[in-house]
């Protein structure tokens, strides 16, 4: 292959950079382009999320000059490397300030006041996205920081970029933030404080995925091993790979990243296939507007990801494990990058695991601002260098996923449920929970609540029951509705949250758990406005491929904004109403993935269940 | 690698029956349901599957319902299986179908597409539900003219991909175009969105023979149409064989008064299925200024 590269050259700070994850120039340049030959342009295809991060974390953007390098480095088209930068939100392809705070506009703040907190922040520090500043601001979905909303995020560029969560904020806040720069900003609250059981010890005997958050430090792996870590790994071992796989289809495991599909029927097929390598992919993009639990997860106890990551592998014969980290979650990646450093120095990771005679290894890949990279197959194009967007399937990813090879794809949560299966046995793990959805929940309360975070129960408690453990709404206030599985579930009325929080009670309920969002929306909170912002998230987050979603997500919001602001007669919003079915019902029948098949969900739930805009249209 | 799973191409294939509206049909393994759908005489209509291309099944307007699926499912990419009971033609397929043109309509400058004006018909497709051009947002943009040979028009742009699997890995591997932005910002763009000239273009056209809206055109096409002296009812098509080189490409030239207005390739072309470089496909002008080098 003959490329032709643009002119334009990089500077000696876009050089460093790259040559910080691809090594210097030279080797890379030159010679091996000669020798390579068109295997070697494979092989680098997945340096090129982590170079564009390189080269956005040094100079705040991407330039002529740094893509120009980068693709020849990587052998490249700069086309398809244009093509694969300027689909992520966190890639600026325009000269923009090095520091920039990213204010949540999105559901969960939004209840808590990001409206206003909007307002206040372009009053204070001027127009989003301004140019010519050391630093501006921007609107941001979700930054997975719910519990502590309204949230916000400094970004600032350099060697090293910094990064600092202000949470809650105040218009104040953003300003100093842009004057100060992360490194200025007081630290962040600690991980424990998002998990209110682990204040009181009952409510602490209460968690079993969550129970080591807050005490064991997760910079360590002697602590975590003091705290029982490696004991799950050890029991693995064990019992075989075809054991660990007859646990986890025993505990009836199921998905908790939305899909709810049994993890030991994933497993099963692709230990089974003759085909090597073998992969696992841990989702933890974790964007679905108010979920926070994995980043919680991976905060407090980064070893245990990485002990189950290891069970699932030497269970499924995966050599090779990625992690699939949210770019906008700085906290967590630092962990994560100690804890897999830690493990692999000291042989719990390498080429022969704890001595048991099996290679796995683990390799973090950031996201950079896609919720649609989340979804099981947009995770593969992303990872290996490609724009995120989803496949068709068939094939499943157990059959070709990653780098065409067959391949676990598994949430955060979903992988360290394992651990308890290992230590107590299936059966054990079957019995908590209800017959149907076993196991505990980790759920994530946020929006109008007095006590916001992550909840750890067992499947089969009553969402009137969750919401009571944190505190109901706020003294005063009275419940509008519950927003289940986030923008892409679905709405309960005040007076339907008496049903088990169970996969078919949600289902008898014609409602959704989704990844386990549970949103409370009390009487203050605007809920044409709040409807606008999912429309709005979706429109955003639609990658694009299909006309369903790519124009639909469009027209629905057009329509949902013309309703709720048009003031027009009765007949009008009528007309729009029938626009929003017809447009949600070929979204939901004939778009690719998910988010298209979702995106119309909790707007109808809105208008049927809640009754949304009942005045407008009679 | 060892090839060793693989079956040999000229191996019989063993043949799958499906049911098709009711009616039982069979094809070989391997085909699609919209080859089922041809066999069997169905008319199903199609934007992005293109004949010499893998499908990215990303319109969806050959949608159908195959039983037992949550959702509807394409049938240009969908291969069929043993079995397999099909609907194509029922309320719930025709809605989306309906909308996929309302939409695609809604925002796209369709009326260079064959075939689309009778498809709008025949699925009672209103674009114009959604508002007016002022309050909706389009694709609306001006036309690009950036070289002498062909131009882009991206207001035409469905965004069917086939321009940049066609200019990639699939055939020309030049790579100069791809797929930039996300979501109704996804657009076609060289990097940094420079002119032609100064990108990877070797203009060999083969994006404009398979552009399915006339998003992408010969220059002559577009300043004809411009001046309203293009008519398609007034041209011959020729087909002959390349004189440039010695590779034997087929051309077939479309003539009107006298003049050559534009060259395609017949895909049905067992080397090339309709691929040429530039002398085969702007020869006819003045390939001397374009050669590069
Ligand atoms: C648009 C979209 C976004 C998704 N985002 C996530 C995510 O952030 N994390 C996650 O675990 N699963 C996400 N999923 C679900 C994945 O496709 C997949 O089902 C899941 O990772 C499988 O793991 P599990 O079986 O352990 O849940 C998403 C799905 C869609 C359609
Ligand atoms: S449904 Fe939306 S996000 Fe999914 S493939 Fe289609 S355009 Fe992309
Ligand atoms: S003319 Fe050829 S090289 Fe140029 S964009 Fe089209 S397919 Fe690519
Ligand atoms: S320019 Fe033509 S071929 Fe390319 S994506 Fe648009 S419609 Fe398809
Ligand atoms: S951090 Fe604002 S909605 Fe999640
Ligand atoms: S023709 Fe099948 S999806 Fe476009």
């Amino acid at each position: 292959m003959d490329l032709r590269f643009p002119d334009a050259t990089p500077t000696l700070d876009e050089v460093q950079a790259l040559d910080s994850v691809l090594g210097p120039s030279l080797i890379a340049e030159g010679w091996e382009r000669e020798h390579g030959g068109a295997h070697r342009a494979e092989a680098l295809r997945h340096r090129l999320l982590p170079s564009l991060h390189a080269l956005q974390d040094r100079i705040g953007y991407i330039s002529h000059g740094g893509l120009g390098e980068l693709c020849r480095r990587l052998d490249v088209a700069p086309a398809e490397a244009y093509g694969v930068a300027s689909f992520y939100a966190m890639f600026s392809m325009e000269q923009r300030p090095p520091r920039v705070a990213h204010v949540c506009a999105d559901l969960a703040c939004q209840a808590l006041g990001a409206g206003a907190l909007l307002d206040a922040v372009q009053a204070e520090c001027g127009p989003p996205n301004q140019t010519g500043v050391a630093g501006a601001w921007q609107p941001s979905p979700c930054l997975g920081l719910c519990e502590r909303g309204p949230a916000v995020l400094v970004t600032e560029a350099g060697a090293p970029a910094h990064e600092a969560v202000v949470a809650p904020a105040i218009a104040t806040d953003v300003a100093v933030a842009l004057r100060v720069g992360p490194r200025g900003l007081g630290a962040e609250a600690p991980v424990v404080d998002a998990v209110p059981q682990a204040s009181s010890p009952e409510g602490r005997s209460a968690l079993v995925l969550l129970k080591r958050v807050g005490v064991v430090d997760p910079s360590s792996i002697d602590d975590y091993r003091a705290h029982g870590g490696y004991q799950a790994l050890r029991a693995a071992a064990a019992m075989g790979p075809s054991g660990v796989i007859r646990e986890v289809t025993d505990s009836n495991l199921v998905g908790r990243g939305g899909a709810a599909f049994p993890a030991g029927r994933k497993w099963a097929a692709v230990a089974g296939q003759p085909v090597r390598t073998h992969y696992l992919v841990c989702n933890a993009d974790e964007s679905e507007p108010g979920t926070f639990k994995d980043r919680v997860i991976i905060e407090g106890d980064p070893f245990s990801l990485i002990e189950a990551m290891t069970i699932c592998a030497f269970a499924t014969g995966c050599e090779q494990g990625f992690v699939y980290l949210r770019g906008e979650y700085p906290r967590a990646l630092e962990h994560l990058q100690h804890a897999i450093e830690s493990a692999r120095s000291r042989g719990y990771l390498g080429a022969n695991v704890m001595d048991l005679g099996f290679a796995f290894d683990i390799e973090i890949v950031r996201g950079a601002g896609a919720y649609i990279c989340g979804e099981e197959t947009a995770i593969f194009n992303s990872i290996e260098g490609y724009r995120g967007e989803p496949r068709s399937k068939p094939p499943f990813p157990v059959e070709a996923g990653l780098f065409g090879k067959p391949t676990v794809v598994n949430n955060v949560e979903t992988l360290v449920n394992v651990l308890p299966i290992m230590l107590h046995g299936g059966q054990a793990f079957a019995s908590i929970g209800t017959p149907g959805s076993t196991g505990t929940k980790v759920f994530c309360v946020s929006g109008s609540v007095t006590t916001a975070g992550v909840y750890e129960v067992p499947y089969g408690a009553t969402l009137r029951e969750l919401i009571e453990l944190a505190g109901g709404v706020p003294a005063g206030r009275t419940l509008q509705a519950v927003l289940l599985g986030g923008a892409a579930g679905s709405f309960v009325r005040a007076d339907e949250i008496d049903f088990p929080l169970t996969l078919e009670g949600a289902r008898a309920h014609n409602t959704t758990l989704g990844s386990g969002v549970v949103m409370l929306l009390d009487d203050t909170v605007d809920l044409p406005t709040f409807l606008r912002r999912i429309a709005a998230f979706f429109r955003d987050e639609s990658c694009g491929q299909c006309v369903p979603c790519r124009v639909g997500t469009v027209r629905q919001e057009e329509a949902l904004v013309r309703i709720t602001l048009g003031q027009r007669p009765a007949a009008e919003n009528v007309h729009d109403m029938q626009v929003l079915r017809d447009v949600g019902r070929a979204m939901r029948d004939a778009s690719i993935c998910g988010l298209g098949q979702t995106a119309w969900s909790a707007i109808e739930s809105a208008i049927d269940r809640l009754g949304a805009f009942e005045g407008l249209s009679s | 690698m060892t090839m060793m799973h693989e079956t040999p191409v000229a191996l019989p294939r063993r043949a799958v029956t499906i049911t098709i509206d009711g009616d039982e049909v069979k094809v070989p393994e391997g085909a699609t349901i919209l080859d089922a759908c041809k066999v069997h005489g169905t008319d199903v209509p199609t934007l992005c599957y293109g004949d010499t291309l893998d499908p990215v099944n990303a319109c969806r307007v050959c949608v159908v319902e195959v039983e037992g699926n949550r959702v509807l499912i394409p049938s240009c990419s969908r291969k069929v299986e043993p079995g397999m009971v099909v609907n194509t033609d029922n309320e719930r397929t025709r809605h989306s179908r309906r909308m996929v043109l309302e939409l695609l309509g809604s925002s796209v400058d369709l009326s260079a597409a064959p075939n689309v004006q009778g498809w709008m018909q025949q699925y009672d497709a209103d674009p114009a539900r959604f508002g007016d051009a002022n309050t909706m947002r389009t694709v609306q943009q001006p036309v690009k003219v950036d070289n002498d040979l062909y131009v882009r028009d991206y207001s035409r742009c469905i965004l069917c991909y086939k321009c940049v699997d066609a200019c990639g890995e699939q055939w020309q591997n030049s790579f100069a175009i791809t797929v930039a932005g996300r979501g109704f910002d996804a657009h076609i763009s060289t990097e940094f969105d420079v002119g032609l000239p100064d990108s990877a273009c070797v203009y060999c056209g083969n994006c404009i023979e398979v552009c399915p809206t006339g998003a992408l055109m010969f220059k002559t096409e577009h300043d004809m149409r411009q001046a309203n002296t293009w008519n398609e009812a007034e041209q011959r098509q020729t087909t002959t064989v390349c004189p440039y080189c010695g590779v034997g490409c087929n051309l077939t030239l479309h003539t009107q008064d006298n003049t050559i207005v534009k060259v395609t390739s017949p895909h049905d072309h067992a080397i090339t299925s309709g691929n040429l470089c530039i002398k085969g496909r702007f020869g006819f002008q003045h390939v001397q200024t374009f050669a590069r080098d």
